[in-house]
């Protein structure tokens, strides 16, 4: 066991826990978070995504002791008590169905619209491979995403005029 | 392990009423305001549930008692109280709107408790797609007994007769006027109704009020927002899998690696090093590993050296090798053959008689979240935290797997995975309940991905003959169906001799479940048919990986799939239209009562006509152009099916890449006609995500296995439905979508499944329009289909 020190979501924790346990089980059982879920502990399906340096990793293999930036999970993204454009297309388009996988699916978003702001619908779908979602809600969640590209979009137009 | 967690305040209500160790509504009675009025965020949660988790025991919510599913609070909100639990498909928001319907209360302020044993009235929890067709009954009758009882209270404190009175929102006025009015937290906020429902059973439950004419709903209809989306989008809903209690441990199981194998010996010393150690637990088959924290968990069932006896025979045959191992096994059971006229005699005389075979493998339930369930045993009794679909069939289970007193068994319903069918949350309670008992401390259990796909129940693989005969005309005459499951004991829910733990530990049923095989739904008038059914098993029966339970629409997809291509095939033989040949079967079908022969037809009408089809036989003129030059091959398909009073039609656009075997749905339509319908958005995401799912049953998913084990074990080798399969269209017609259509008696029917069953039928026969190769065996993945189309020189 030694000690760890992790940044998430803007404030600064310390875990006393084996070096080698992957991230995910830190930010759960040790920090109490909630957003990044265990799906498959093998990296192949996204549902324990959280952001380092605003990069997607999958907190189920990377050790913790590796990680040195700031991580943002699913709790995190609201700013100021105002949900992420993503959060809030995912209620205005009802996107979920059990939503176990959600946390990946808004983190993998995240992450690609933050390289991305306006993907092509082939580059979501690109984008999104690795996000799997086993209630099938692949089809509301790439609307979603698109509804956040144009809404964004159209503020942009706007504030240009 | 400090952590702090916020309980959902569901379940810290629920706790908080339970601490009274009598019952809920004695408490209610003799502290109603104040529980009521405690602040939930202001009391500390793990308080509560250390408190709660002590007391008991837990008897039966009296569903003949009016208190029991509704609660008034003095705020002027309702809390209902419902046996049921929501896979996701917005189910306990229909609930809420259905209830709130006959209270006469906004839906803002109403709040909903599903499938917690010991506070919800038993209404069996999910399955059947149920939710709304059976289930919302008694939810509405008791909601109109509350708002007829509120009424004579009004009546009484107003001092006005009752044709004189209003209600909206709860309140109640004497006609328009403001200053007589009294509201429902007036009259009987925070105190029990004290009135007593009938019912011979839970669905049968009601007062001496009647319900609303479908016409004077107002909620009912409109696409209400679902209440559990936001929280589980901002990460703040507890689920199952995030419950943690003081002293809580961590389990792992540690599976046979051969199915059939039998434990020799477990060398202890092999895990002596890991860190907190809790103990290695074993029973027969059965193995697990305990300890303090979850890393060290897995590490240890990892690390752990067992000794296993391989089995005395295979278990299975490879599954390359099933379908040929099921058309020749002998049937376990075949069912007497469904008749109508003279099948033998009309193929006798048919002008031309067409014969296919198909085949459908194991498929699985493979939830994104694999099983998990943490189990309390403090001070005698066992409350068990679970997503299971079925919490009461879990508590029954359990107490009786213990040998425990019902009373002294409760499962707290939480939001989880996907369960849709017989699924490994019901098998990991039994585990941590299990391990609860034997450590004396709260165990949580996680399956691990590789025990999930590898060990969850299947939905059974199928083989079938069809044949058919046409006459001259090219109508159909004749019909024969001979369908074979491996569905040799099946599952039932929370059975707690065939549960996997009760398997591994050598209990056994005294007689294993016969299994189904199922015949088609079928309302196509065809004068001479047979349908025959067997059934049949593998070596291996107990103890196996390839155990069968339900998975959506237990045998629907497969049936469907064999028998709605093969009509297509028969359309093709008749060079009819596909759509037309359908139309003309449905049209000379006998009505039923459930009238689907005019819903079916409306059904296969709308489809057709939000698509565009236009009418001509399968397949297309066959592109004559070189692969190269013309890679892309476009067709569409159809298929329609029902399921029980549900009434679906679908159509499948695809694009099938000659040079790559690839099958894109570019495009799906459903025409879904499932009765009175509540929330028209909420039903087309679950229609829309059904149909996505048969999909990835269409595209993907087969389980597979060697002849010791299965090697299905995560996403590289059980593939699934991605993003980039997705349709760049689906339209979902609500052909029955009005609230008011005129007929105010409209039931509602299921909608969970319906939608999922004529998909991968749908799929095949739009690749067949598009190459002219019939594809009789999913899933249709690239290699199968490549060298389908380069068999045919497509």
């Amino acid at each position: 066991m030694s000690l760890l020190t992790l940044r998430v979501n803007g404030a600064t924790h310390e875990a006393d826990v084996d070096p080698a346990t992957p991230l995910l089980y830190v930010l759960r059982n040790d920090l109490g978070l909630r957003g990044p879920r265990f799906g498959c502990g093998l990296a192949q399906c996204g549902t324990c995504t959280v952001l380092v340096d605003g990069a997607a990793i999958r907190s189920c293999v990377v050790p913790a002791a590796q990680i040195s930036g700031e991580i943002t999970t699913l709790e995190g993204l609201a700013k100021n008590g105002e949900l992420d454009p993503l959060q809030q297309a995912w209620i205005d388009e009802q996107v979920p169905q059990c939503g176990y996988c959600h946390n990946g699916q808004i983190m993998n978003a995240r992450a690609l619209l933050d390289r991305n702001p306006n993907p092509t619908d082939a580059e979501i779908r690109q984008g999104m491979e690795g996000a799997l979602c086993r209630c099938m809600t692949y089809y509301r969640v790439q609307a979603a995403i698109k509804r956040v590209v144009r809404e964004a979009q159209a503020r942009a137009e706007a504030s240009a005029e | 392990m400090s952590a702090t967690f916020e309980f959902p305040k569901a379940v810290v209500e629920a706790a908080l009423q339970t601490v009274n160790p009598t019952s809920r509504r004695d408490f209610l009675k003799s502290s109603g305001a104040l529980v009521l009025s405690v602040g939930v965020n202001s009391f500390p949660a793990s308080k509560a549930f250390a408190q709660a988790g002590g007391t008991g025991p837990y008897p039966d919510p009296d569903f003949r008692q009016l208190d029991t599913w509704i609660v008034i609070h003095p705020d002027n909100t309702a809390t209902f109280f419902v046996g049921k639990t929501d896979g996701g498909q917005g189910t306990g928001t229909a609930f809420r709107q259905l209830m709130c319907d006959e209270l006469d209360i906004a839906y803002a302020d109403t709040r909903l408790v599903m499938g917690h044993t010991d506070i919800t009235p038993d209404q069996g929890g999910s399955g059947g797609s149920d939710a709304i067709e059976r289930d919302g009954w008694p939810m509405r009758r008791v909601a109109a007994e509350a708002r007829r009882v509120l009424l004579e209270l009004a009546a009484e404190r107003l001092d006005a007769p009752l044709a004189a009175l209003e209600v909206r929102d709860a309140t109640i006025s004497v006609g328009s006027d403001s200053t007589r009015s009294i509201t429902y937290a007036q009259l009987i906020g925070g105190q029990r109704f004290d009135v007593a429902l009938t019912g011979s059973d839970v669905n049968a439950t009601r007062g001496l009020a009647d319900i609303k004419p479908v016409d004077a709903l107002r909620v009912v209809g409109q696409s209400v927002q679902r209440y559990d989306i936001p929280p589980k989008v901002d990460g703040s809903l507890t689920w199952a899998v995030d419950m943690r209690l003081p002293g809580m441990v961590h389990a792992r199981n540690v599976r046979p690696p051969l199915a059939g194998a039998t434990l020799r010996g477990i060398d202890a010393a092999s895990i002596a090093d890991i860190p907190g150690l809790v103990k290695v637990v074993s029973r027969g088959n059965y193995v697990a590993v305990v300890c303090e924290r979850e890393e060290h968990a897995m590490r240890a069932a990892r690390q752990l050296q067992v000794d296993w006896a391989p089995p005395p025979q295979a278990p299975f045959p490879a599954s390359a090798a099933l379908f040929d191992y099921m058309r020749g096994a002998t049937p376990t059971s075949s069912s007497e053959p469904i008749r109508r006229g003279n099948p033998e005699a009309a193929f006798e005389t048919a002008h031309r008689v067409i014969e296919a075979e198909y085949a459908v493998p194991f498929q699985g339930h493979t939830a994104i979240g694999p099983a998990h369930a943490l189990a309390d045993p403090s001070e005698g009794q066992m409350t068990i935290y679970s997503n299971d679909m079925k919490t009461y069939g879990l508590r029954n289970g359990v107490a009786k797997f213990l040998d425990m007193p019902r009373e002294r068994v409760r499962v707290v319903y939480m939001d989880g995975p996907q369960v849709y069918g017989r699924t490994a949350a019901d098998d990991v309670g039994f585990e941590a309940a299990f391990l609860a008992r034997e450590l004396g401390r709260p165990v949580r259990v996680q399956w691990m991905r590789d025990e999930e796909t590898a060990w969850d129940t299947k939905g059974p693989a199928y083989t079938f003959k069809l044949r058919g005969g046409l006459d001259t005309e090219g109508r159909v005459i004749a019909l024969d169906y001979d369908a074979r499951a491996a569905d040799y004991n099946h599952l039932w829910y929370n059975d707690p001799d065939t549960v996997l733990i009760a398997q591994l530990m050598g209990r056994r049923s005294a007689a294993p479940f016969a299994g189904f095989a199922s015949a088609p739904a079928v309302l196509y008038a065809v004068p001479h048919q047979r349908m025959a059914t067997h059934v049949v098993r593998l070596p291996l029966i107990w103890e196996t990986p390839l155990r069968t339970g339900n998975l959506r629409d237990p045998n629907g997809p497969q049936v469907t799939f064999a028998f709605e291509s093969f009509i297509d095939e028969l359309a093709a033989g008749a060079q009819v239209d596909p759509v037309q040949l359908r139309l003309d079967m449905l049209a000379a079908s006998p009505e039923d009562d459930r009238f689907l022969r005019a819903r079916s037809l409306a059904a296969v009408r709308a489809a057709a006509a939000a698509y565009g089809w236009d009418p001509r036989p399968s397949p297309q003129l066959r592109n004559t152009k070189s692969r190269a030059a013309d890679p892309i091959l476009t067709g569409r398909g159809i298929a329609y099916t029902y399921r029980i009073g549900t009434v679906v039609a679908t159509i499948a656009e695809v694009e099938v890449d000659r040079r790559t075997g690839r099958v894109w749905v570019k495009r799906l339509v459903c025409a879904h006609d499932c009765g009175l319908v509540v929330n028209p958005e909420g039903l087309r995401n679950t229609v829309e995500c059904g149909m996505l799912h048969a999909l990835s049953r269409a595209l993907w998913e087969e389980v597979q296995f060697d002849t010791e084990k299965v090697t299905s074990v995560d996403w590289l080798t059980h593939p699934s439905l991605r993003h980039s399969d997705t349709p760049a269209s689906i339209e979902v017609v609500i052909v029955n979508g009005d609230p008011n259509p005129g007929r105010p008696d409209l039931p509602p029917y299921g909608a969970g499944e319906a939608s999922h069953k004529p998909v991968i039928a749908a799929v095949a026969n739009a690749v067949y329009d598009a190459t002219g190769v019939r594809l009789r065996r999913p899933p249709f993945r690239k290699e199968r289909v490549l060298a389908a189309l380069q068999a045919a020189a497509v």
